[in-house]
């Protein structure tokens, strides 16, 4: 008797479930990371609502979770998403597996043209095999790894008149990984303002990409490599030559001498809060975030300031930014491409810019007076000159979790020398290429 | 199935029939018929629900199936996914940290648990409030309770420090970011939660056992200490394992709450067992691998747990 | 009472008095955590990450608002010419300068922890209720064996469990659905549901029933008219602990659902604010999870002991 109740149960439930799914029609689901810039773009939608009818549903996750959710749901084959703002790593997974639909025939049909996005960004979010024609996503958010700083703390005479004095040059933002090291290290342990403060927060997130996406900056900057650019996936010697050992060091330093007490698994919102708080002169994090610093009550408006990744031998900064696409195992499909080609359109570019989104389109990005429209929009520009991306291929994740290990271990643990985490890197990699089939055994 | 239709009129239909019915357990249904009607679906359910993907994983941990590329060709790798395994020296590293992780939040929670119950087997005034009051951390959702106390242990905005400062320890402490102290932190933690619950339990063991061997003891004019060692201790014994048994299963598998303190760091000196199953299965996509793993797991708790209920078994016979 | 003489079974009032100071003292300094996390739910975010942390602080609903909520930041001249607020809490959100922007999903997500916790606890009681009361009265072949198996069905860390689930999910389509995680849930927490109800039952003499199908009943009859109801305190008891498990799971949760089955724990931790993590609205969403279980703890406090351990111990 029980046991017919609950199949009963069990049947009502498959009913109701199937009879909601019916029940959807002008509606479209983005799914994308929770964060200010997804706010900005459901703001900016209500347009794509007003002109076309179809209501938008979001999907919004948190960095930290982003990722394994999403990844998770296209394996699953899911229907959550019909638009999917990817990271621009899992390019090269979703293309492979057929999670994206390819989208060249439909940017032909449409007059959308690769050509009117800034070159970066069409390479990074949207092709695969990377630098080919094909593509998968339309760049939607461009963004990388800067830096934010405390405008009023640097302005104070008596710290400039000290730093002037220690380093006889003035206190303002550092153009090279030398001259970072120097202020943050003015800053560690000072009082300010009656409270002690420190010189950075940088990126130790040990869990989902957080570390990696931190230390690309000073692996790049003084020679790190992902391979030989003439041959693919020979990684020995580039990924651990002297230049990359001595980048991992001076993030390693700068981690040891000038970061906040217990800023050992700080990520994004970490960075923030640590910056917010008062606690540091410098915020290491994505440009993303810049609008809302801005506007913070605490620290934005004139207290705070902006540059771009500094320079060591070389100057690179981590890309970040996603493309947007449409899912394959979508029923919508129709519908998602009219997003795309709505978003596609310049004015509505210009919206997502004025709105806190960071448009990858030419045709605003070269108007004049851009550079000057927000107080970041210099370093925005200035960024995306110098991106380099972490690897796109379809087994990013393994290589991605590898790199956070090894790293995370020797910077934040403090295990062993950086040559022999590097070359630990390189033994990894080679160990996932092969299992792939990228490498002969 | 069971549907025996409980309709009233039957019991008027024959009243002879039924005492005999009655004995053979009711209309048709002999008691046997209607015992494994009830088990069934349970059983059925276990079968599907634990059996089957049970014999899943073992399959799989022979393979090199990857569930993010279900299209690939599954290749079969005998016992060669165990091997490396074993023969993982990060491996080990995650099992040493399990292994800390567990001998300490045990003992201790089985020290101050302990000593809870014995306090509060003195009765005192208002102890019940207080008794039900103790037990709030463990109904705390442990993921929940892993966030938070990662916000209580930031050293400039968290009041741990604070608190450690105000009985005069050093207000400096980094539980989180440093590689010594952080193993420490998630064990604080898990006691936190959890001594209430080996409290309540070895609260039950002194309160069954019987006062006249107290009686006898005081007659033959017993000290405090051989009453405790030679009466209390042996009685409370049995449930002493118990608690042992119950608090290894749990910590063994124990992900919630680690996987939000600490994500394994700094490093991976606090990444658990469970915490790089899900790491291999979940984020890297080794599904053969993690299965070997998972596997190895299993037998691991299957063993210890087996070898406690022997132990609690020869104890409860003394 | 023997008078002056101390007896063993009654401490002395000084005993008592240190015992209490004990425990007392005890559980003030644990529950100093829980107290805090409630203040926090009445702080702003602000508040919540001052530096160093203040004791006292404005009380402010911002949190709670903010959990319910999503809102969008705006310019000050966007703000001035907005109409005044229509509601207490656009007010709230106002203050912040932002908008109302919409509800959050934690209510979505309170609906979800409460359907699947109380459809799976259903089901497992139900079952569970069948399965004990056959292991208690009747004679199945290799019963402790199957007690034993039931139980270790436990063992396996949900991790583990979660892979071949996956899969199993995958095939099926119960991916990120109510029905899949509520099977599962039922099936983890049949184990716990067959041992305290076979306890149970095992303390209901056999006599009534007996004599009840001496009177012409059938053992089903038997069953629902006279065991049930006695057996009544025992399977709310045991409900209410299969409730706890699905209420606070978390791994489950994390690894099988996504947007439209996900229930709270997996989704607490990750109540973002604006770029950071809310704190206050973090704190507010763990005290509206935890009242639902304070209030069961409170009501069932003579039947924990039981619970947490399969049924192992009585008091």
């Amino acid at each position: 008797m029980s046991f017919r109740i609950s199949k009963l149960a069990i049947a009502a439930f498959a009913a109701i479930t199937a009879v909601g799914a019916q029940a959807q029609t002008k509606q479209l689901t983005l799914c994308w990371a929770a964060w200010d810039p997804a706010n900005a773009l459901v703001e900016l939608s209500k347009d794509f609502t007003a002109k076309t009818g179809i209501q938008m549903k979001y999907e919004f996750v948190p960095w930290p979770n982003f990722a394994q959710r999403m990844l998770n749901e296209l394996n699953s084959r899911g229907k959550l998403c019909d638009l999917l703002i990817g990271d621009s790593q899992w390019i090269g997974s979703a293309a492979t597996e057929g999670h994206y639909v390819k989208l060249n025939e439909f940017f032909d049909k449409n007059g959308i043209k690769m050509a009117d996005f800034m070159p970066a960004t069409v390479e990074g979010y949207s092709t695969w095999p990377k630098g080919s024609p094909n593509y998968w996503a339309l760049p939607a958010m461009g963004d990388a790894v800067a830096f934010t700083y405390r405008k009023d703390w640097f302005a104070k005479p008596e710290l400039q008149a000290e730093f002037k004095a220690k380093h006889s040059r003035d206190l303002a933002p550092p153009k090279t990984w030398d001259e970072f090291k120097q202020v943050a290290q003015f800053f560690q342990n000072r009082t300010v303002d009656g409270k002690k403060v420190y010189g950075a927060a940088l990126y130790t997130e040990r869990g989902s990409e957080g570390i990696t996406m931190g230390v690309a900056n000073t692996l790049y900057a003084y020679g790190f490599e992902y391979a030989n650019p003439k041959k693919a996936y020979d990684m020995q010697g580039y990924v651990n030559s002297p230049g990359a050992v001595k980048g991992l060091q001076v993030y390693k330093d700068l981690y040891d001498c000038c970061t906040p007490p217990g800023h050992s698994n700080a990520y994004m919102t970490e960075d923030l809060d640590a910056y917010k708080s008062g606690q540091v002169a410098m915020q290491m994090n994505f440009i993303a975030f810049f609008p809302g610093i801005s506007k913070d009550p605490q620290v934005g408006g004139e207290k705070t300031g902006f540059f771009a990744i500094p320079k060591g031998d070389k100057q690179y900064a981590q890309l970040g930014g996603q493309g947007i696409s449409v899912v394959k195992y979508s029923d919508k499909k129709d519908m998602a491409l009219e997003y795309l080609k709505w978003f596609a359109q310049p004015t509505v570019q210009k919206k997502w810019w004025d709105g806190g989104g960071f448009t990858c389109h030419t045709a605003i990005l070269n108007a004049p007076g851009f550079d000057q429209s927000t107080p970041y929009a210099q370093v925005f520009l200035d960024s995306m000159k110098i991106v380099k991306d972490f690897w796109a291929e379809p087994s990013y994740a393994q290589l991605l979790l590898a790199m956070q290990k090894r790293v995370h271990d020797y910077v934040v643990a403090g295990k062993g020398e950086p040559k022999a985490a590097l070359d630990g890197l390189v033994k990894d990699w080679t160990e996932v290429f092969t299992e792939d089939g990228k490498l002969g055994k | 199935m069971a549907a025996v239709p409980v309709v009233p009129g039957v019991r008027e239909a024959g009243g002879a029939i039924l005492s005999r019915a009655a004995r053979s357990g009711g209309q048709g249904l002999s008691d046997r018929a209607l015992a494994w009607c009830f088990v069934g679906p349970t059983l059925v359910l276990l079968l599907a629900f634990n059996i089957f993907p049970l014999l899943w994983t073992v399959f799989l941990s022979f393979t090199n199936y990857r569930a993010n590329r279900p299209n690939a060709e599954l290749a079969w790798l005998g016992i060669s996914n165990y091997r490396r395994v074993l023969g993982d020296e990060a491996m080990w590293e995650h099992m040493r940290a399990t292994a800390h992780f567990l001998c300490w939040s045990i003992a201790l929670q089985l020290l101050l648990g302990f000593a809870l119950a014995l306090m509060l087997n003195r009765r005192f005034r208002t102890h019940s409030f207080w008794s039900t009051a103790i037990l709030l951390p463990m109904m705390l959702a442990p993921a929940v309770v892993g966030t938070f106390w990662k916000y209580f242990f930031e050293p400039q905005y968290g009041i741990f420090n604070r608190f450690v400062e105000l009985f005069g320890g050093p207000g400096n402490l980094t539980m989180l970011g440093d590689t010594t102290l952080s193993p420490w932190a998630i064990v604080l933690v898990d006691t936190w939660m959890w001594t209430p619950y080996v409290m309540l339990l070895l609260l039950a063991g002194l309160r069954s056992i019987p006062a006249y061997l107290y009686e006898a003891a005081e007659i033959d004019r017993a000290s405090e200490w051989t009453k405790f060692w030679r009466i209390t201790l042996p009685m409370v014994m049995p449930f002493i394992i118990l608690a042992l048994l119950f608090r290894t299963i749990e910590n063994f598998k124990m992900f919630d709450l680690v996987d939000q303190l600490t994500n394994g760091g700094p490093g991976s000196v606090t990444e658990l067992a469970s915490i790089a199953l899900k790491r291999e299965a979940f984020e890297k996509w080794r599904t053969g691998y993690a299965s070997a793993f998972a596997i190895i797991l299993f037998v691991a708790i299957y063993g210890l747990s087996l070898i406690t209920v022997r132990f609690l078994d020869r104890v409860k016979q003394r | 009472m023997r008078a002056a003489v101390h007896s063993p079974l009654e401490p002395t009032a000084r005993a008592k008095w240190f015992a209490g100071v004990v425990v007392i003292g005890y559980a003030l300094i644990t529950l100093i955590p829980l107290v805090w996390i409630f203040m926090t739910g009445f702080r702003t975010p602000s508040d919540a990450i001052a530096y160093p942390p203040k004791l006292i602080a404005q009380p402010s609903l911002v949190g709670y608002v903010n959990l319910f909520t999503t809102r969008s930041r705006v310019g000050a001249e966007e703000l001035a010419a907005l109409p005044p607020p229509a509601t207490w809490y656009e007010g709230v959100v106002r203050e912040q300068q932002m908008i109302l922007a919409g509800p959050s999903r934690f209510a979505d997500r309170y609906a979800n922890s409460l359907a699947i916790g109380f459809g799976s606890t259903l089901l497992s009681v139900v079952l569970g209720t069948l399965a004990a009361y056959a292991f208690s009265r009747f004679r199945v072949p290799g019963k402790d064996d199957l007690l034993f198996f039931i139980l270790s069905t436990r063992m396996m860390p949900p991790v583990a469990v979660a892979i071949p689930i996956y899969l199993m999910y995958r095939h099926l389509g119960l991916n990120d659905t109510h029905l899949g995680l509520i099977l599962l849930y039922t099936v983890v927490n049949l184990s716990l549901a067959v041992w305290l109800l076979k306890g149970f039952m095992d303390e209901i003499p056999r006599e009534y029933e007996e004599a009840a199908m001496v009177d012409g009943y059938t053992r089903w009859q038997a069953f629902v008219k006279v065991v049930l109801p006695q057996a009544s305190t025992g399977i709310a008891t045991t409900a209410i602990f299969c409730l706890i498990f699905a209420w606070n799971e978390y791994a489950f949760a994390l690894l099988l659902t996504s947007g439209t089955a996900q229930t709270s724990p997996p989704f607490i931790p990750t109540i973002i604010g604006e770029g950071g993590l809310d704190w206050p609205a973090m704190a507010a969403g763990t005290t509206l999870f935890l009242l639902p279980v304070l209030f069961f703890t409170v009501l069932l406090r003579k039947h924990l002991l039981r619970g947490i351990t399969f049924g192992a111990i009585r008091k």
